[in-house]
């Protein structure tokens, strides 16, 4: 496996799993054993997992007040009363377009940063590669690297090794059911529902929703790990419509590597690649290929093959960067002799980047415009309107008056129309021509009103607009209407 | 298993990988290995679909025989309606006890049991009362509107609530009756005579423009004839279900052909006693729903 006496760099005895001259029909799933690498981008990988986790297992315990009447989970989809709160916002179902909003922002930042960047999703922040990464570290703690584990798995059976593996299983379980204990945190208060949860008397369905996460993060980033992006995920095929020439991804440059060969100590570099065919970077790989190959559909652009052939570059004293970020653009300008451009900003770019400032700015206005206060209207369509005892004609509405706020209110409603048109309420106080509405906090309450006119003065249709105001704070919501009179 | 057809004489230069001989415009299609878990997915489907037809309702029965496989878990959408239904009635039942112990001019005030109140007279109004009355109450001639502030019998909470219990002219013991002759019919006034009564009964209401001496006709005939359900100026009797006269409502019509008809045929209007057809808390939902339509008193 490796010849130190030649060379100080360790050559690995692997082969890329979608290696072209081993493809068969129905081909077992080969297993893959990636070796640790150390380095900036495992580095990077392994701040970006601390986060990520931390923010995913965290949130749900962070505490916002917002007074006696709503939970004071900062982060909380509550179903059951039907709102979404979120540190200082709280959202009621008709306004899930902010959740739209915020979906559409999530693509569009997406394809950004997919152009600029290529596929850093894949290889730093998606579930799966963040999941599969923690799988693997517990792995490797238990079993040892690569080549120990390899000699694990072909070994017989024996006491150490069905206890290697009986404890990576339950590590791994004990992850996923964390994993998906800590999703029902999200839609339930927390430490109630934790401590539910282990009591058994939470509900039913997060029981289910446990157990359905506990499989899936386990077989998902246990089991199948690179199957999921190779097979499952749609994002690789999708993606190839952001990348274009210019956007960086993990390449192995050609021009400066071959031809490659195995390289002894103190030899020549002269007609001869730098790359020494130590395969580091083969065995480095969680989708087990070569990058050598050239770009391809299963490489998620982790950059563990940077680090692994920077260490071996170092080691033969030759500059880093053999596989490196790079452009499609930059390795043809290196075989041309020309000096590699990195251009950020493009057409591609700048589109994704304005059309996500776009959003953003009509989603902050909309955010930043949200009254405490909101007003709907429904009037009458049976009977159209009604002639009473006088001639008079009046219309029924259903007015639905919303209180955003955590405290009782009483707001005022009254109506702006023909000099004529009088307002009144059921089960509602109605003086000077304006109708009192309390309305319990975080409520809505709908309360059916007449507006009438006077014999012969209503027209076949009379515009009119119904004003929703609470003295206290002067927040104020208008909804237009119509009046609907007789045939003239 | 067999090794699917292949062209092996095909092979995609760039990869490598034999093709199926399917061609589109120059567009080959590559026989790459289809993943092997896929596959077993593929076989559990249809070991899980042999499993179903064992446990569930699956296959008809034969010709002639009739009936379907009915399945080992006893499964029934049927039997599952019942019991939603059932739940949704022992749900309801807190607040339905609620509101028959209310007093029911309370409830508009308090905003659960309005609301509640109103959902289920509303559903209750369309399955029994819309047929005449119309989807919101609005009436068509023949059958009083609900919206409007015009009532034959009283508008009040109380009142509609004893409408709809004993029903009207309808086989209760305590319905609300009366009976307007029919004049014209039973050969109690002349032709002429129930023109002239019109012209007096439209002129309660500004709408007659027949002469001095048609009115005075009328007058008199009025007097004799009307005056003791419908007043001496016309604006009724809601004791006995005479309806104003004098107002812009007619049930049954209010041109002077429509007004000469009731009088002739006599009017008799008939709604069932719901006391009985519906529960005491349904007719507490269809009195505020109805009261809330707009005439409530």
């Amino acid at each position: 496996m490796s010849n130190k006496s030649q060379s100080s760099v360790e050559v690995h005895n692997v082969k890329a799993v979608n290696a072209a001259d081993g493809r068969k029909f129905y081909k077992k799933r080969e297993p893959i054993y990636p070796k640790r690498v150390n380095g900036q981008w495992r580095k990077i990988k392994w701040i970006a997992m601390i986060v990520l986790l931390g923010i995913y297992y965290g949130v749900p315990w962070l505490r916002w007040d917002r007074g006696p009447f709503l939970p004071d989970q900062a982060v909380l989809v509550d179903f059951e009363g039907r709102r979404f709160y979120f540190f200082w916002i709280q959202l009621w179902p008709q306004e899930v377009f902010f959740i739209t909003g915020l979906l559409i922002l999530a693509a569009l930042g997406l394809f950004f940063v997919t152009a600029l960047f290529g596929r850093v999703w894949c290889g730093y922040a998606c579930p799966q590669t963040v999941w599969t990464d923690l799988f693997i570290a517990v792995e490797r703690w238990i079993e040892g690297d690569r080549n120990a584990r390899m000699r694990l798995d072909k070994a017989p059976w024996t006491w150490d090794k069905v206890r290697k593996k009986v404890s990576k299983h339950i590590v791994w379980l004990f992850i996923a059911a964390a994993t998906g204990g800590a999703w029902i945190l999200y839609f339930h208060d927390a430490p109630t529902v934790a401590a539910n949860l282990f009591m058994g008397t939470a509900p039913v369905t997060s029981y289910l929703f446990l157990g359905l996460l506990t499989f899936t993060t386990y077989t998902l980033a246990g089991t199948m790990r690179e199957q999921v992006c190779t097979y499952m995920c749609p994002w690789p095929r999708i993606q190839g419509a952001m990348l274009d020439n210019d956007s960086l991804s993990v390449v192995y440059r050609h021009d400066r590597g071959e031809p490659r060969g195995k390289h002894k100590k103190g030899e020549p570099w002269d007609n001869r690649g730098h790359c020494v065919d130590c395969n580091a970077c083969v065995a480095a790989c969680p989708m087990g290929i070569d990058i050598r190959d050239g770009a391809q559909l299963e490489c998620i652009n982790c950059a563990l093959c940077i680090d692994a052939c920077d260490s071996v570059m170092e080691k033969v004293n030759l500059p880093k960067g053999l596989i490196a970020y790079d452009t499609e653009a930059n390795s043809i300008r290196r075989q041309m002799g020309d000096k590699p451009v990195f251009r950020f900003v493009r057409s591609r770019t700048v589109y994704y980047a304005t059309v996500f400032i776009l959003v953003s700015a009509v989603m902050l206005y909309a955010l930043v415009n949200r009254s405490s206060l909101d007003l709907n209207v429904i009037r009458d369509r049976s009977p159209n309107f009604i002639q009473l005892s006088d001639g008079a004609i009046r219309n029924g509405y259903v007015i639905k008056a919303i209180n955003k706020t955590g405290e009782a209110r009483t707001v005022t409603l009254s109506i702006d129309g023909p000099e004529s048109m009088a307002l009144t309420g059921l089960g509602v106080a109605a003086h000077d021509g304006v109708v009192d509405i309390e309305i319990a906090p975080n409520a809505v309450r709908a309360v059916r009103v007449f507006a009438t006119m006077p014999k012969g003065v209503a027209k076949e249709t009379n515009d009119l607009t119904f004003n929703l105001v609470d003295p206290e704070d002067g927040s104020r919501r208008s909804a237009a209407a119509t009046f609907a009179g007789p045939k003239s | 298993m067999t090794t699917p057809k292949t062209n092996k004489q095909d092979v995609d230069k760039v990869t490598g990988v034999e093709t199926t001989g399917h061609e589109w415009d120059g567009i080959k299609e590559l026989n790459n290995p289809l993943p092997r878990w896929w596959l077993n997915v593929f076989y559990a489907c249809i070991v899980g679909s042999v499993i179903y037809w064992v446990l569930m309702p699956a296959w008809p029965g034969l010709p002639g025989i009739g009936g379907y496989t009915k399945g080992t878990l006893g499964f029934s959408d049927r039997a599952n309606v019942s019991k939603d239904i059932a739940q949704l009635q022992a749900e309801r039942a807190p607040l339905a006890a609620k509101l028959s112990g209310a007093d029911l001019n309370t409830v508009e005030q308090d905003p659960e049991l309005m609301q509640y109140a109103f959902a289920a007279g509303e559903a209750a109004f369309k399955d029994n009362c819309a047929t005449c009355h119309g989807a919101g109450g609005q009436g068509v001639k023949g059958y009083p509107s609900l919206a409007d502030d015009v009532w034959l019998w009283g508008g009040t909470l109380t009142d509609i609530r004893h409408t709809l219990e004993v029903g009207i002219r309808a086989d209760h013991d305590e319905t609300r009756y009366s009976q307007m002759p029919a004049f014209g019919r039973d050969g109690i006034l002349s032709a002429q005579e129930i023109s002239d009564v019109t012209d007096y009964v439209l002129n309660f209401s500004g709408n007659s423009d027949a002469g001095a001496e048609a009115l005075s006709r009328g007058q008199e005939i009025y007097a004799v004839n009307c005056v003791s359900c419908h007043g001496d100026a016309g604006l009724g009797d809601r004791t006995q279900g005479a309806p104003n006269l004098a107002d812009a409502e007619w049930v049954y019509g209010g041109s002077k052909a429509e007004v000469m008809t009731s009088i002739s045929r006599g009017p008799f209007g008939v709604m069932p006693a719901w006391a009985g057809r519906l529960d005491s808390s349904t007719l507490d939902a269809l009195a505020v729903y109805v009261h809330s339509r707009g005439g409530g008193e």
